[in-house]
């Protein structure tokens, strides 16, 4: 059995040793390469475009967002809540920009060195408009309006509200509140983006290979911006190093590059430099929320009222307006909390658009339901563990329907914090706090839950004559890991070796459609797609083999390459002989149709990972320096298929968790400049600011075969409120109410400075 | 890297540098390790139409020496190699335990310490070590020109050295063997520029300072030197009292301008910090008491 067992990645040896071939590993015969020319202003008109000095020798061609407005339609936007205000999204600006980094023109030509000598050549002129980059100040009423188009930057205004929320709090014996700022944050794939595009003007035909997590919907956006039929497009994802939900979009190069290489009629390719990702990727997080709650004598919270403001960006990007009302719906967390009154607002600026990063509003809910519980425990002084057992939903409540109507499929919310405070050794944490004299020392817990599954998928398999098999999925795996949990559940599903078994994803042309690589579902939903057709081929397989062993299906296993009898050793087929017979007319029992193929799809339900994290830090009394001391990560996320790679997404998640808490912002100044546009600014934790993790889990299998709930985002949702708890636990005698993140040195030094400390 | 286009040239030797100087002026530009060049040319901040590799010259100018009254160390030496310098770390520690906190790993294992000195950073770190230890610098335009480092830091980007001329040697006055010293450097993540850098050297003398010298970084246009601090140190028996004063002193004298890395209120706080934790433990090193 393989299921499991820490199994080593079937993808490594061709990732470490460097022969993956990544998009920007791509060339092809007759290759041009395509630079965009980006707006240097936060909101102008665009008043004439000069591109007669950039027509170096070696251009090919040079379009305006003018040249191609009617060739490239606006770019798809998937999540629209009623009501909400959606400006069109021209790929290319056509009178206006609104946001710096935003693309004007595109530049073909025979390498990339002469497109980019040229994008210095082209000249725009601009006439600048009133700009506008904070959320609170887009919100009042003379601010400028990012869309002339409408009456003001609210893209929509949507009130949840949930049980006897006034008269909870006019009953409540205590009222705590919270204003918490999550700012603002790239996701910084290790892979920036990339698009190359051939077309066939004799079968009519482009193929698209894009740096991309969905590859279907990315055929669905592409066809319908460029007004061709889905079937006369291909798309192919190369290896892909990295998305974390920002590659998940409808970006404006998905359309250009493919229009171009149309056009023109040679192969295009555009690779991203890491400046404009920083600039022009969709950025995350970036909420403001005020939340309140209402608290009994019994030390319950029994209802939260407040409202969430996010900081859209310029666009609804293709799932921007999800990020926020996710936040909103998962507010009540792992809490029995019946009452909810929550206005979110989303709000235009004139910055790049947000988009999912990592956990895509459910690290936002959780962020402010944790800081304000903390909040409470504090200021009411009880102990935060003591507060969190008495609110949490208890375990035989499952399934538990939540006031924001989400059905929680399984969860032990006591059980995994009771493990987080044994292994983090919370007494003798808390004896530190008063023992060290030379460090501010501080501990912060956040539990948590997460709701994951939302994407459907599909599979296909084939078993071949020789016995080879193949699996096809329409997940999009791009770092996680799937190619080998994948093979792992297979391998036991028939029986076999992992060696037998290969996992092809990332091709529309060869793979049923589904819904690629994101939400923490690849393992559960794909897994279920494959289990689905592996089950039928299973049974065809046991079909054939009970014809030849003269016995009845339900007396057969399958094991070690063999079809047993069960209960004796030489009463077996081979798996390949059974194989083979399936593709032998003369072999192949009556009644069975010939070949071992199957398509599976997964229907999915959701699931609601869940745990609980402590961290204990240590503040420098003159310079607060933040230093983490101990993490410890106790995460359910059902049954684990592969602990290794489990382990490696909670590891990395926590690491872009604690680049939250305490180093990673992205920054505009007040004229709409991205200030953040290299890595020397925008800082990612390096191996030096990472600590020793401690982790640890509890398996709360969930309602599928596989028992599996998901963790690719696990730990970005759960890990960061630790962190800052913990700092203004270890700051809270001065006065420290922390609102703002990171949590820099400069930021800590401001806070105590107000606070006169 | 997709910087605008230039001329590439391998000289063979010094005189050949010097040729190609006088000839193109500011329109060349001389390539060492190239941790803060090419990174320039990539952002297209810097388009140098000629660039000239060093690296031929690499034997005759990648040497540490230690003789007589000096310590000299060849222009093309890397950061790695004094990190891991056996002799400098018993003869001078302050260099390999500076040449540690530079960049990352594959910086130390490029970057040249006379590429470093002579694009003159003010965030960066040896310009600052060079101040404290009154390094002296020889400039080579067909013949030498020796400038001492209180007049080659003569602002941001901006040194001594004139276009026709190539930075050779540095050349450091050796110290008594027992010295107290200190490097420290605040920054926000591992491999950052620093918000704020110093450099403490101690010189004993019967329990009292001899002599003292303190170098910041970071917080000014330029690296400077703590002169008031390290007059009221001269012939002091140190106490708490008195590092304070001189942390004061330092951190009066900076001039931060208020960025991503804190505003400049929180860059003098730091500086006054790290002035002082640096001389607490240079005095520590020296073998003094501190009351």
């Amino acid at each position: 059995m393989y299921v499991g067992k820490p199994v080593k990645r079937v993808e490594d040896l061709r990732l470490i040793t460097g022969s993956a071939k990544y998009l920007d590993d791509m060339v092809l015969p007759r290759m041009l390469y395509a630079y965009f020319v980006r707006s240097v202003y936060a909101h102008a008109k665009i008043t004439e475009i000069d591109v007669s000095k950039a027509m170096l020798p070696g251009i090919v061609a040079i379009f305006t967002g003018r040249d191609l407005k009617d060739h490239c339609g606006p770019l798809a936007v998937e999540s629209v809540y009623k009501g909400s205000k959606v400006p069109v999204h021209y790929p290319l600006a056509v009178d206006e920009v609104k946001y710096v980094g935003e693309p004007v023109a595109v530049i073909v030509g025979e390498d990339r060195y002469v497109v980019r000598d040229a994008a210095d050549e082209v000249s725009v002129s601009y006439q600048q408009l009133p700009s506008v980059t904070d959320p609170m100040e887009a919100l009042s009423s003379n601010s400028p309006l990012v869309h002339s188009e409408f009456s003001d930057n609210v893209c929509f205004r949507r009130s949840i509200k949930r049980g006897e929320v006034e008269a909870l709090f006019n009953n409540s014996s205590k009222r705590v509140g919270i204003k918490v700022k999550i700012q603002r944050l790239a996701p910084s794939a290790m892979e920036p983006r990339g698009v190359l595009a051939e077309y066939d003007r004799g079968s009519e035909r482009l193929t698209v290979w894009a740096s991309t997590q969905f590859p279907h919907k990315l055929r669905t956006w592409i066809s319908t911006s460029l007004k061709c039929p889905e079937s006369s497009v291909r798309v192919i994802t190369p290896e892909v190093g990295g998305g974390f939900g920002s590659k998940l979009s409808h970006y404006p190069e998905d359309v250009v590059i493919p229009y171009l290489a149309m056009r023109i009629g040679r192969p295009v390719k555009w690779f991203e430099e890491r400046g404009e990702n920083l600039r022009s990727t969709t950025h995350g997080r970036d909420m403001i929320a005020e939340v309140e709650a209402a608290v009994d004598e019994n030390l319950r919270v029994t209802a939260l009222r407040g409202r969430i403001i996010a900081d859209l960006g310029a666009y609804n990007h293709t799932h921007t307006q999800d990020n926020p009302i996710l936040a909103a719906n998962m507010l009540t967390g792992t809490y029995a909390i019946g009452a909810v009154d929550l206005e979110v607002i989303g709000v235009f600026t004139n910055k790049m658009a947000t988009d999912a990063y990592r956990g895509a509003g459910r690290p936002e809910g959780s962020y402010i339901i944790e800081r304000l519980m903390d909040r409470i425990a504090r200021t009411l002084n009880v102990d935060p563990a003591e507060l969190r057992m008495r609110n949490f939903i208890p375990p035989q409540s499952f399934p538990y329907r939540t006031p924001l109507g989400f059905v929680y499929d399984s969860g032990n919310y006591e059980g995994a914090l009771r493990r987080a405070l044994e292994l983090v050794n919370y007494e003798d944490v808390k004896r530190l706090k008063s023992t060290v004299r030379d460090r501010y020392i501080g501990v912060g817990i956040s539990t948590f839950v997460e709701v994951c599954n939302f994407g459907y998928q599909s599979s296909y398999v084939k078993v071949e004559p020789s016995g080879l098999i193949s699996v096809y999925t329409s997940t999009s795996p791009h770092g996680q890991g799937e190619e080998t949990a994948f093979s792992q559940i297979v391998a036991d599903r028939l029986g076999v070796s992992m060696e037998k078994i290969r996992v092809i994803h990332g091709d529309t042309d060869t793979i049923p459609y589904g819904s690629g690589t994101a939400g923490s579902w690849t393992l559960t939903s794909g897994g279920m797609a494959i289990i689905n057709a592996v089950e039928r081929i299973r049974e065809k397989m046991l079909r054939i083999a009970a014809s030849r062993l003269e016995a009845r299906v339900e007396d057969l296993e399958m094991n070690d390459g063999r079809i047993y009898v069960k209960g004796t050793h030489d009463k077996y087929v081979t798996f390949e002989e059974v194989a083979s017979i399936a593709y032998d007319q003369r072999k192949l029992p009556g009644g069975l149709e010939m070949g071992l193929t199957a398509t599976g799809f997964y229907r999915p339900e959701l699931t609601f990972p869940f745990g609980a994290y402590i961290a204990v830090v240590s503040v420098d009394p003159e310079t607060y320096q933040v230093t983490l001391e101990r993490v410890v990560m106790v995460s359910d996320c059902g049954k684990v298929v592969n602990p290794m790679l489990v382990d490696g997404q909670i590891a990395g998640g926590a690491v872009q968790a604690l680049g939250q808490a305490l180093y990673e912002d992205f920054v505009y100044d007040k004229d709409g400049n991205p200030l953040s546009v290299s890595f020397a600014d925008y800082l990612l934790p390096s191996a030096t600011e990472v600590p020793e993790f401690i982790l640890d889990r509890t398996e709360t299998p969930a309602n599928n075969p596989l028992g599996t709930k998901g963790v690719g985002e696990l730990s970005t949702i759960g890990l960061a409120q630790a962190i800052v708890n913990a700092v203004e636990d270890a700051l809270w005698k001065m006065g420290a109410e922390i609102v703002e993140t990171p949590v820099t040195p400069q930021r800590l030094y401001g806070v105590l400075r107000r606070r006169g400390a | 890297m997709i910087p605008k286009s230039f001329e590439y040239f391998e000289p063979k030797t010094l005189s050949e540098v010097v040729g190609f100087l006088k000839k193109h002026k500011e329109n060349a530009k001389v390539l060492a390790g190239g941790h803060s060049l090419i990174p320039m040319m990539k952002l297209r901040l810097a388009a140098p139409q000629y660039i000239i590799n060093l690296e031929p010259l690499r034997k005759s100018l990648s040497y540490i020496k230690v003789g007589g009254k000096s310590i000299r160390i060849g222009a093309l030496v890397r950061h790695a190699e004094i990190e891991h310098s056996q002799i400098l770390k018993r003869e001078l520690p302050i260099l390999p335990a500076a040449a540690e906190w530079i960049g990352d790993m594959q910086v130390r294992n490029m970057g040249t310490i006379g590429g470093s000195v002579a694009h003159s950073d003010p965030a960066s770190d040896w310009p600052v070590v060079m101040l404290s230890l009154n390094a002296v610098f020889t400039l080579y335009s067909g013949k030498k020109r020796k400038v001492p480092a209180s007049k080659f830091f003569i602002g941001p980007f901006t040194t001594a050295i004139k276009p026709y001329e190539v930075l050779t040697e540095i050349e450091i006055p050796r110290l008594p063997k027992r010295h107290g010293w200190s490097w420290k450097k605040f920054e926000r993540k591992a491999g950052d520029f620093a918000t704020v850098n110093v450099a403490t050297l101690i010189l004993p003398k019967d329990g009292h300072i001899g002599s003292a010298s303190i170098a910041v970084g970071s917080v000014h246009y330029r690296p400077y030197r703590v002169t008031e601090g390290e007059r009221l140190l001269k012939g002091a028996k140190p106490d708490l009292e008195l590092v304070e004063r001189v942390a004061e002193s330092a951190a009066s004298m900076a001039e931060p301008t208020s960025d991503l890395r804190g505003s400049a209120e929180y860059k003098r706080h730091v500086t006054k910090v790290f002035v002082k934790r640096s001389l607490i433990e240079a005095i520590e090193r020296a073998n003094l008491n501190l009351r």
